[in-house]
């Protein structure tokens, strides 16, 4: 098992390359978080490269802009071909809160195919390592779409009929709900 | 001079520590007021839809399936976990949680849907809030003038303590 967390840890070292289509720099902060001591994220292989030739992983931030999501396709389009790409905030992952205005076309995954999502406005240091972690497969993922069903009659109906008692105790017969 | 300055700058290295936080392996708590994904109890919601007409990036959508179902749609997608939508809740089915490790490979995961049994409007036929058991006395043809129904009638406990304040103001009349 140690084996195969080493090779998981050590054998593909990740590196990322940190494009920016439009945010507002907040979750540009919070990657070179990561990358400070306190959240060494070198430990698991990542390390940053200034050019998507080099890069394994494109780290997206901000919404596909009218203006930038040529120049975004254009750099996915770049990295070699085993590449992952991650949507870091809640621009990239939905499109923000301007999703509707005229310059968002959207989230990124409507100009390049995302594979990880890591929500958050910024998201801390800890989500971003956290989604690393999942990508890499050191933790499993703790989300789970939810679905509740009401499948009764939340309110109880009562019924004059099922009255029984007279002046201080009054008991309602069938208190069940319907 | 160059090996001298270069063992203290090791020493002050040595001396400073290790500041990696063991994070992935260890869990981290959060601050006390973060805000972490909303997380919607569906016992307490009465479908007032207050949540999805203040929701500031539109996530929090609301359907009706049909003349009594209410469906409660949750995407966050693009949430931004600005807890507008716990603080309108006036049942506060809503709470903020502190569960930020919300990644994952597909965005339906992130999904919360709640389907609510609402009552129906008599004229407009849409779903409302459902009505209590006084209004369903109401609804079933009850009225407060039966007679024969006469112990439904609530009746107060309350009195005044004091006498009617009429008069109580000299007023001089002519």
């Amino acid at each position: 098992m140690l084996k195969n967390l080493c090779q998981k840890m050590f054998g593909r070292s990740l590196w990322v390359y940190h494009a920016n289509s439009g945010g507002c720099n907040g979750c540009d902060i919070e990657v070179l978080n990561v990358l400070t001591p306190y959240y060494d994220a070198e430990r698991f292989g990542i390390r940053l490269v200034g050019s998507p030739r080099h890069a394994d992983v494109m780290l997206c931030q901000g919404p596909a802009l009218r203006a930038t999501s040529p120049a975004l396709r254009r750099a996915y389009d770049a990295m070699p071909a085993p590449k992952l790409v991650f949507a870091i905030g809640s621009c990239a992952c939905g499109g923000g809160i301007w999703y509707d205005t005229y310059a968002v076309l959207g989230p990124v995954e409507m100009v390049v195919p995302v594979n990880f999502y890591i929500p958050g406005c910024p998201p801390r240091p800890e989500a971003i390592l956290y989604g690393v972690a999942v990508a890499v497969g050191l933790v499993d993922r703790k989300v789970a779409p939810v679905q509740f069903k009401q499948v009764e009659f939340p309110i109880p109906q009562y019924h004059p009929a099922d009255l029984r008692g007279d002046g201080e105790l009054v008991v309602y017969e069938k208190a069940e709900r319907v | 001079m160059s090996v001298l300055s270069k063992c203290r700058e090791a020493l002050l290295c040595l001396r400073a520590g290790r500041v990696t936080l063991p994070y992935p392996a260890q869990p981290r708590p959060t601050p006390p007021r973060f805000r972490g994904r909303p997380i919607f109890n569906a016992a307490k919601c009465i479908g007032c839809a207050g949540c999805a007409n203040n929701c500031p990036a539109r996530e929090i959508l609301v359907v009706d399936l049909c003349q009594e179902i209410r469906v409660i749609q949750y995407l966050g997608r693009r949430c931004t976990f600005c807890g507008r939508c716990a603080e309108v809740c006036p049942e506060k089915a809503i709470t903020m949680s502190r569960d930020f490790e919300t990644a994952t490979p597909q965005i339906r995961d992130l999904r919360q849907r709640l389907d609510l049994f609402m009552s129906t409007c008599q004229r407009c036929g849409r779903c409302f809030q459902a009505p209590s058991p006084l209004e369903q006395l109401k609804l079933k043809g009850y009225r407060f003038d039966d007679v024969e129904h006469e112990r439904w009638i609530f009746r107060s406990k309350a009195f005044l303590d004091s006498d009617a304040t009429v008069d109580d103001i000299p007023i001089e009349l002519d």
